[in-house]
């Protein structure tokens, strides 16, 4: 399962590839959801591993519009149940991360991500 | 007492394309069972296993932090990939794997982020040229064909976990006598200032196995949050 929160730690590495390289911009996605149990104290925890504009950004590009721009200050119930919708309970299970620099395209499929290089690609 | 993860939906098919949970695994799994204490004080946000095979190691390490950790899991092999993420939905834990090499595609974003560190890597003493095949050929060959001192793999690793270790971090490591662990010791120490020490040992038929534990000088795994 490749969950936004995943996503979310996956930057291009291919050769020379150093600037610009995050986040992978997903395409042709298939999602599919899955509850998991409610866990605030993981979340609030998270939070500053997370790059938020590259996870609102992912979300609005799933058609998830819940997160807020700027993060909140205030972690109330209602902020932290839709994180907890986006970073857990959706998975992707095929598509394709495009990185925004050097436009290589690492895919996922069965909800595993490819990020192999070959060789001559390795940074 | 933590129950061994439920393998039974993996069957011989998938052992002809993925390491089967041997001695190595199990040894690991002690280590982790006598640290679970340690483990669980650190408070980990992010673990990480590397070469998570079948997903066994991985799978017991969330029976003992439960859902409080992200689990990544990353393999060379695509089809340990899917074992890895099978053994983790039988057994109820939320594996994430990833296909790739070492922590290629991680590294950036988690730049010494990593609480807890896992690899059993191969480290079976084999001719350089075949680690070198078994390495590209992303299968089953992966998985224990090691190069010199079957350290060849392992050496590649070791130069990559300063980067991903956090401060509180620890490093659980496999080895063999053979891949002179003195050796893996001093190294880590006079580069990285990673302090390893032996914490389990046992000798399963003809292999002396070893679990190194590895962490920052001056770090007390054991110290209250
Ligand atoms: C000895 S098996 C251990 C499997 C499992 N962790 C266990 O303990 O049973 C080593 C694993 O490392 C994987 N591997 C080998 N080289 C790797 C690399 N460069 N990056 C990621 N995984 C690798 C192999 O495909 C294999 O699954």
């Amino acid at each position: 399962m490749v969950r936004l929160m995943t996503h979310n730690l996956l930057a291009c590495h291919a050769k020379g590839c150093t600037t610009n390289n995050f986040p992978l911009a997903l395409k042709d996605v298939q999602i599919e959801l899955r509850e998991s149990d409610f866990n605030p104290d993981f979340l609030k925890g998270f939070l500053p591993k997370l790059d938020w504009p590259a996870l609102v950004l992912a979300a609005r590009q799933l058609g998830d519009e819940t997160l807020p721009l700027q993060q909140p200050e205030m972690l109330d119930d209602e902020f932290l149940k839709n994180l907890h919708h986006v970073l857990l309970e959706i998975h992707i299970e095929e598509g394709s991360m495009t990185c925004p620099n050097c436009a290589h395209v690492y895919p996922i499929s069965n909800g595993i991500p490819n990020m192999l290089l070959a060789e001559h690609e390795i940074g | 007492m933590i129950p061994t993860p439920d393998l039974s939906h993996l069957k011989a098919e998938d052992y002809d394309r993925v390491y089967e949970p041997a001695e190595d695994t199990f040894l690991l799994l002690d280590a982790l069972e006598a640290d679970q204490e340690l483990l669980k004080a650190l408070k980990p946000s992010i673990c990480l296993e590397v070469g998570s095979g079948s997903g066994c190691v991985s799978s017991f390490l969330g029976s003992i932090l439960k859902d409080t950790t992200l689990y990544l899991c990353t393999d060379l092999n695509p089809h340990a990939c899917v074992c890895t993420s099978r053994t983790g939905s039988q057994n109820r834990v939320a594996l994430n794997p990833i296909n790739t090499s070492f922590m290629e595609g991680l590294g950036q974003r988690l730049h010494r982020s990593i609480d807890v560190l896992l690899f059993n890597p191969p480290y079976v003493p084999t001719v350089e040229e075949e680690a070198a095949q078994a390495q590209d050929g992303r299968d089953i060959q992966g998985s224990w064909a090691g190069g010199n001192d079957g350290m060849d793999v392992t050496n590649r690793f070791l130069g990559l976990v300063d980067d991903m270790l956090s401060e509180r971090g620890v490093l659980y490591l496999v080895a063999l006598k053979q891949n002179n662990l003195p050796e893996i010791q001093e190294r880590m120490k006079a580069h990285y200032g990673l302090e390893g020490e032996v914490a389990l040992q046992r000798r399963a038929g003809r292999e002396h196995l070893f679990i190194l534990r590895f962490r920052r000088s001056q770090q007390t795994l054991c110290k209250d949050p």
